[in-house]
């Protein structure tokens, strides 16, 4: 899911403090597979209340059809920890989202399965919006180079999270990763002050 | 040297390996789990063959998906009794502590677990719920994780993760009457935005936060992560101590006094330095109820719905319109012309003994408008059996409210509650995002006693104007 570049077309969504549950509504986090979540991608949004497509809303515009990077306003991924909106982005065939500023446990989560969040100052953001508003707009981001690079032959150039970086461009399994560090946890497992474990406990309610 | 914030403490002490890129290896001694973000990171584990290598320092409940009138969810094609069923096989198989749906101790994590003593001062937690930023108010360093950390939890028991920057929020003057840690957390995320903590764990501080009971201080660190932070927390003292003594999982006899003589030394040294402070008066503060569809968009119960033309900033102007037009609310109406339809109390925001015996102090003697639904919901059934046990239970029925099993209930669109569509609320719960409670439904944040108040007249009221039925002997 990792990747040193992409590329694709940009659909920007004006609003800002986009919380989670808009992303992905709560009933739809009883599923038990990230896949098919694409589906529910911000359903309330682009779907009314019977159900009926909202052809107002930009990702049911023709003309961004098919795209794969995001453009938001500043706080996109607020609210609820649910990992599932990072996955149904991925699963709608987003790569990326670029935004003035992440929800932190939305960012970590991105981080963690692959979707890349850029973020770039509210000025950067609204050119982009704007670019992009009559669905022509094509860029390619580049990570290691840590550039954007548009059809309009506009470049960009990203301060990326190391964090970011490290995790593209090496693509290193966490949990694997982690466990070599195996000594070291132990070793700290020893350490630990006795009463931090627990006996089990004693009910008396 | 510069001193150091109790968070940078609790931090150091939990260091397991540290990174170039500024990424430190944290332990946690705490693990709590639900039904909701943890399946996915089991079949993680067993695609890998790997075993959870601390069962003994994880903990499940089920909270999201759990009805509220029974406790069995028997529909088996229903997607929450897959989901509970899944937990409920995976605590077996990996030999894990559960509260499920029939225990007497089954509660929402953030309310329960406290209650029984797993969070204390100066350890390390994690859950896979936004609102983990709760067990601060106990002086742990608690952090809301996604499901793929869930996993790495599950599977290392550490976590990778940047160290947060410090933030104090300083509160200046007493708290006045009728106004309750809800309104000081409403205000609080009013004044600083809901992306202003992000990157930053908050320290709350101030004779007001030293004043609050430890389950109030529970709320307003739940809060938190509404103005975006990382996480809350506010130092031990004794009421916290007091709080956690002789509780199942607290540490007995030799251990806990060791136990309480490291909690008694966990403190933000007088010369620390904060990244982010701010200072807010609240001597004056008025009860608060929030008109649009993020935790920011709050006012005072004399003020009115805000006009999007007073807004300079375009966006912000945008969005004023965009939530009034959701909210389906005029710019100037007055807070107390609100009429409201339902109301809920209850989440691990105000699902606490303390709350339901504020709301029974407003109730008692008084009906329910006959328009309107009201409903409380403990936050844990141990909540429920003390509430029982003082005579609650008789107030809220006599009053006309329901009072149900413990659970998350109408705070999500989980499990069988419903609200009506469209349905304009009162509710105690920490988030009023479009349809959160349901299709259309418009949720206005407020304390339990404004929602009691709201529930007998039909509309909110300022609850200072009211009597309390002190005579009622609910304290313990
Ligand atoms: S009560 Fe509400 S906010 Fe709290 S854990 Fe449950 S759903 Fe989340």
């Amino acid at each position: 899911m990792m990747f040193e570049s992409v590329s694709g077309k940009v659909v920007p969504l004006f609003a800002e403090n986009v919380d989670t549950d808009q992303i992905i509504p709560a009933e739809y986090l009883r599923l038990l597979s990230k896949n098919g979540l694409g589906k529910y991608l911000f359903f309330k949004w682009r779907y009314d209340d019977q159900g009926q497509i909202q052809s107002n809303f930009p990702l049911n515009k023709r003309e961004f059809a098919k795209s794969t990077i995001l453009v938001a306003g500043k706080n996109f991924g607020i609210g609820s920890s649910r990992e599932f909106a990072v996955w149904a982005l991925q699963d709608y065939g987003f790569k990326a989202v670029i935004a003035p500023s992440f929800g932190d446990i939305f960012y970590g989560n991105a981080l963690k399965s692959g979707l890349l969040c850029i973020q770039l100052s509210e000025d950067k953001v609204q050119q982009i919006q704007k670019a992009a508003k009559d669905g022509e707009l094509i860029v390619e981001i580049n990570i290691k180079n840590q550039e954007i690079r548009t059809n309009k032959g506009e470049t960009i150039k990203l301060e990326l999270d190391p964090l970011v970086r490290e995790r593209f461009l090496l693509k290193q399994d966490e949990i694997s990763y982690t466990l070599s560090h195996e000594k070291e946890i132990s070793l700290f497992e020893k350490t630990r002050p006795k009463f931090l474990d627990i006996e089990g406990p004693i009910f008396l309610d | 040297m510069g001193g150091k914030t109790v968070a940078d403490k609790i931090w150091e002490l939990h260091v397991v390996a540290r990174e170039e890129s500024g990424r430190d290896l944290l332990y946690i001694d705490r693990h709590i789990i639900h039904e909701v973000t943890s399946p996915i990171a089991f079949d993680e584990l067993r695609s890998r063959g790997i075993s959870v290598r601390r069962p003994d320092l994880t903990f499940a409940v089920v909270d999201h998906d759990i009805p509220t009138v029974g406790r069995e969810v028997c529909d088996e094609d229903v997607l929450s009794f897959k989901q509970i069923a899944s937990l409920s096989k995976n605590t077996k198989e990996f030999d894990i502590f559960f509260l499920d749906c029939f225990s007497p101790y089954q509660g929402v994590a953030h309310v329960t677990y406290p209650q029984l003593g797993l969070t204390s001062p100066g350890t390390t937690l994690a859950c896979g719920d936004s609102h983990t930023c709760t067990h601060g108010a106990l002086g742990a360093l608690a952090f809301g994780i996604g499901t793929s950390e869930v996993a790495h939890v599950l599977s290392t028991q550490t976590l990778w993760l940047k160290k947060p920057k410090n933030m104090r929020v300083i509160y200046r003057g007493q708290i006045p009457r009728g106004v309750t840690a809800k309104d000081i957390a409403l205000f609080t995320i009013r004044k600083l935005g809901v992306g202003g903590g992000f990157g930053h764990v908050i320290e709350y501080k101030g004779s007001a936060v030293e004043s609050l009971s430890v389950e109030e201080r529970m709320t307003m660190c739940n809060m938190s992560v509404e103005a975006g932070a990382r996480t809350s927390i506010i130092p031990p003292d004794d009421k916290t101590l007091d709080y956690i003594k002789n509780k199942p999982f607290t540490p007995k006899g030799e251990a806990w006094e060791e136990a309480s003589q490291q909690f008694r030394k966990l403190c933000t040294d007088p010369n620390a330095k904060f990244d982010k402070e701010a200072s807010l008066d609240i001597s004056r503060l008025e009860p608060q109820v929030s008109w649009g569809t993020n935790p920011s968009m709050v006012a005072g119960i004399t003020e009115r719905v805000p006009d999007p033309k007073e807004y300079r900033d375009n966006s912000q102007r945008e969005a004023v319109e965009r939530a009034l037009k959701y909210m389906d609310l005029k710019p100037g109406t007055k807070m107390s012309d609100i009429e409201v339809e339902a109301v809920f109390i209850g989440s691990c925001t105000n699902g606490r003994l303390v709350d339901l015996i504020s709301v029974a102090k407003i109730v008692k003697g008084r009906k329910v408008n006959p328009h309107v639904k009201a409903l409380i919901v403990p936050g844990s059934q141990l909540v429920k059996r003390s509430a029982e046990r003082i005579g609650l239970h008789k107030v809220f029925h006599e009053s006309g409210f329901e009072f149900r099993n413990a659970g998350c209930s109408l705070c999500v669109n989980m499990n069988e509650d419903k609200f009506k569509e469209g349905a304009r609320v009162a509710s105690t719960s920490n988030r009023n995002f479009e349809n959160r409670q349901g299709l259309g439904v418009k949720t206005h944040l407020v304390s339990p006693i404004m929602a009691a108040a709201a529930a007998i007249e039909g509309r909110f009221v300022d609850i200072r104007e009211w009597e309390l039925n002190e005579e009622l002997d609910l304290r313990k």
